[in-house]
């Protein structure tokens, strides 16, 4: 019994969605609401009907698993599969609705780095106050405090007002702060998505660090390198409840598989995105020179993505900006198709229509990619679809040699020359 | 889609190195009266000094003024009403210069609004920490009546300055104000935390406030004497907490020269009343609403 250190059981989590509409933003609504309300209740009594199902969505449910003392548990899944709910729940930040959780042993959690930072305080002041957001006791703080600094590398700059820092200083002193936390049990989201490669890689370190040093984490990430490399065990959540669970690779693999059957459900069901919603990406289909759909691609192919979309009309004169990015299937960035980036404007856009990019020789090796959509209006994220679209791509002749780079040397090709030997002016 | 239990087998871990640890921790949906929690409140207290810390720290940055901005506000309000209602209207003040009269009860009020202010806007303005990290919510409103203490520390020594211009002499009864000051500040809380947890769904309380404060001020005998109103009426300005607060500020620090001095004693017993209803109600309020603080805020 003693070597568990999280036992979940049957947890389930109910939000809200269809009240959203006419939740009671105002008092006074609430006050006309409360009026009708027990004779709503009275009708609904006699007719012996319980709230309608479409009132409420199940962010989780049912979900039950256990994790051992010293364990690392990857949790792996799409945007809104309940990954984040699942960590708030274990985190006390909001309520289970049903079911419950054992914790054994003190509770650290890091949903977000630099919690409560302020920016009018000094670095020195924004590890105290931040470090005793995240539960740790002056005293504590005093003791790691040095080594805190160290980690972040400000040293010149502590007694500065953190709004003068860079967004790199910022990121890695707020990093620090939670790095050097030592509860037995460590929640963790998402929160390497930050800083330069550098200070990955050093935050991944100093986390299997830990990793070894016998703590229990729970780790939620997109990033499937750092879950291959930290967890020991996964699971995989869809739509609330565990799909798969076991061996990390597998359940990568899983994670991977889940997305082939992404393409044939067309974009427009899709309800994973974020942004306002003032356009919508509803479809997307890539061609070939010649207008023909295409199914795969081959590598140095001239394509073209077709973006169908939808907005409300008050779109018009806007300035909107259009990014498909390609990720390889580890979810690692490979590079950004961006229209401002590249000079195009879009403004008075047609209400409905279809925008399209061409890539000219397409610069993936065989393989699968991920590919996600975003839109901007104004600078505001109107639409944003992680994983829109796997690109499969299968050998082409890319360099006109009939040849190409082994799989494991990268995930781009790139047109280059070698030039022949110029003989040493000296000799 | 395939169900697998976790494989028993644990690779490649170690059990930490640390001994079993004593607390177990439970979550599950409370069912019925949450528990005030005050145990989890005092282990949270060096969070709660900090979040004090701060509000100090970062209050008067970047002004030219600086702490004088915390004299300013009670000073000026005192000469316009000394002007408006001393000079012109003619106010009954008991025996004792007006200024005075008017800034020893301006001295509770102003740290009664700004605390009721700023504990009810708290939870909103704290929507980062509440959605991000677990600690016990009550702290939050309760930071927001605490750092209003230093304020009413400083706006003080004006007032022992005002006293020593005047020749006013403080009774005995000054060793009171402390508990004075706590009914205030409790009173402040428990609004606070009637209006911060409605202010999570209703941000109506965030228009209500000011006008609220305002419509306060002039229920309260801030600008005049309770001895205005006629003897038999009286008790009823007791159901605001705050004529006990200001009336026995009065009289704790004046009495010596105000004409009919006596502890309003039947006044400040019904004001304790109301306040502790109030904070108490607003605490089991407060903590039944703090489970869906995170998912509305």
């Amino acid at each position: 019994m003693i070597d568990i250190a999280i036992r979940v059981e049957k947890l389930s989590k109910r939000y809200r969605i269809g009240r959203a509409q006419q939740r009671h933003d105002t008092l006074r609504d609430a006050l006309v609401a409360g009026l009708r309300a027990p004779l709503e209740r009275l009708r609904r009594d006699g007719r012996g009907l319980d709230r309608p199902a479409e009132d409420t969505i199940w962010a989780l449910k049912d979900v039950s698993f256990e994790v051992k003392c010293g364990e690392v548990l990857g949790i792996i899944g799409r945007n809104g599969a309940g990954k984040s709910t699942l960590l708030k729940i274990l985190s006390r930040i909001t309520e289970p609705t049903e079911g419950r959780a054992v914790i054994d042993g003190r509770v650290g959690s890091l949903l977000e780095v630099g919690t409560g930072f302020h920016p009018e305080l000094t670095g020195r002041e924004n590890i105290y106050l931040n470090g005793a957001i995240l539960g740790m006791r002056r005293a504590e703080i005093d003791r790691r405090f040095d080594g805190i600094v160290a980690f972040a590398e400000i040293e010149r700059f502590l007694d500065t007002p953190v709004k003068h820092y860079s967004s790199g200083m910022y990121v890695r002193l707020a990093f620090a702060v939670a790095a050097h936390l030592e509860p037995e049990i460590m929640l963790v989201d998402e929160v390497l998505a930050v800083g330069d490669i550098a200070f990955q890689k050093k935050c991944l370190g100093k986390m299997s660090n830990v990793a070894r040093g016998g703590r229990t984490i729970l780790f939620v990430s997109h990033n499937m390198a750092a879950i291959a490399n930290l967890c020991t065990h996964a699971f995989l959540l869809e739509q609330g409840r565990i799909t798969r669970m076991g061996n990390t690779q597998d359940v990568i693999e899983a994670y991977i598989r889940s997305f082939q059957s992404l393409n044939g459900a067309t974009l427009d069901q899709r309800e994973d995105r974020e942004g306002s919603g003032r356009l919508r990406f509803e479809d997307m289909r890539i061609q070939d020179r010649l207008g023909r759909l295409l199914d795969v691609v081959t590598c140095g192919q001239d394509v073209t993505f077709e973006l169908a979309y939808t907005t409300d009309t008050s779109i018009r004169s806007q300035n909107v900006v259009m990014s498909i990015g390609f990720y390889n299937i580890l979810g690692q960035p490979l590079f950004l198709c961006r229209s401002d980036l590249q000079g195009t404007e879009y403004r008075n856009m047609p209400a409905q229509g279809t925008v399209s990019c061409h890539i000219p020789k397409l610069p993936l090796p065989p393989g699968e990619f991920r590919v996600n959509l975003q839109c901007e209006v104004n600078g505001v994220v109107a639409d944003w679809l992680r994983d829109a679209y796997i690109v499969t791509v299968i050998e082409g002749d890319f360099f006109g040699s009939g040849r190409l780079p082994s799989r494991t040397r990268g995930d781009l090709l790139i047109e280059h020359q070698w030039r022949q030997p110029v003989a040493d002016a000296k000799e | 889609m395939t169900l697998e239990t976790t494989s028993s087998a644990q690779v490649g871990t170690s059990p930490p190195s640390q001994a079993p640890t004593e607390h177990t921790l439970v979550i599950e949906p409370t069912r019925g009266w949450a528990s005030l929690q005050l145990r989890a409140v005092w282990q949270y207290r060096e969070l709660l000094y900090f979040l004090v810390w701060r509000d100090l720290k970062v209050r008067y940055k970047q002004t030219v003024l600086g702490l004088l901005w915390i004299v300013l506000q009670p000073v000026v309000s005192m000469v316009i009403f000394s002007l408006l209602f001393g000079e012109l209207l003619n106010v009954p003040s008991g025996g004792v210069p007006y200024p005075i009269f008017a800034y020893t009860a301006l001295l509770p009020w102003n740290y009664f609004a700004s605390s009721l202010s700023k504990s009810s806007t708290s939870l909103v303005g704290s929507t980062h920490l509440i959605t991000k990290v677990y600690f016990p919510r009550l702290i939050i409103p309760v930071s927001g009546v605490l750092s209003g203490l230093v304020d009413f520390g400083i706006a003080f020594l004006v007032l022992i300055g005002l006293m020593v211009y005047y020749g006013v002499a403080p009774t005995p009864a000054v060793v009171l104000l402390p508990a004075f000051l706590l009914l205030a500040m409790l009173t402040a809380l428990g609004f606070g935390l009637w209006l911060s947890a409605l202010n999570v769904r209703y941000r109506d309380v965030n228009y209500l406030i000011p006008f609220l404060i305002q419509v306060w001020m002039y229920l309260t005998p801030v600008i005049y004497g309770s001895t205005l109103i006629p003897e038999r009426f009286r008790f009823l300005l007791g159901l605001n907490p705050m004529t006990g607060v200001v009336e026995s500020f009065r009289w704790a620090l004046l009495g010596n020269q105000l004409a009919d001095a006596q502890l309003p004693g039947v006044l400040f017993a019904v004001s304790i009343a109301i306040t502790l209803l109030v904070l108490i109600s607003g605490a089991i309020f407060f903590r039944a609403t703090e489970r869906t603080f995170a998912d509305i805020v």
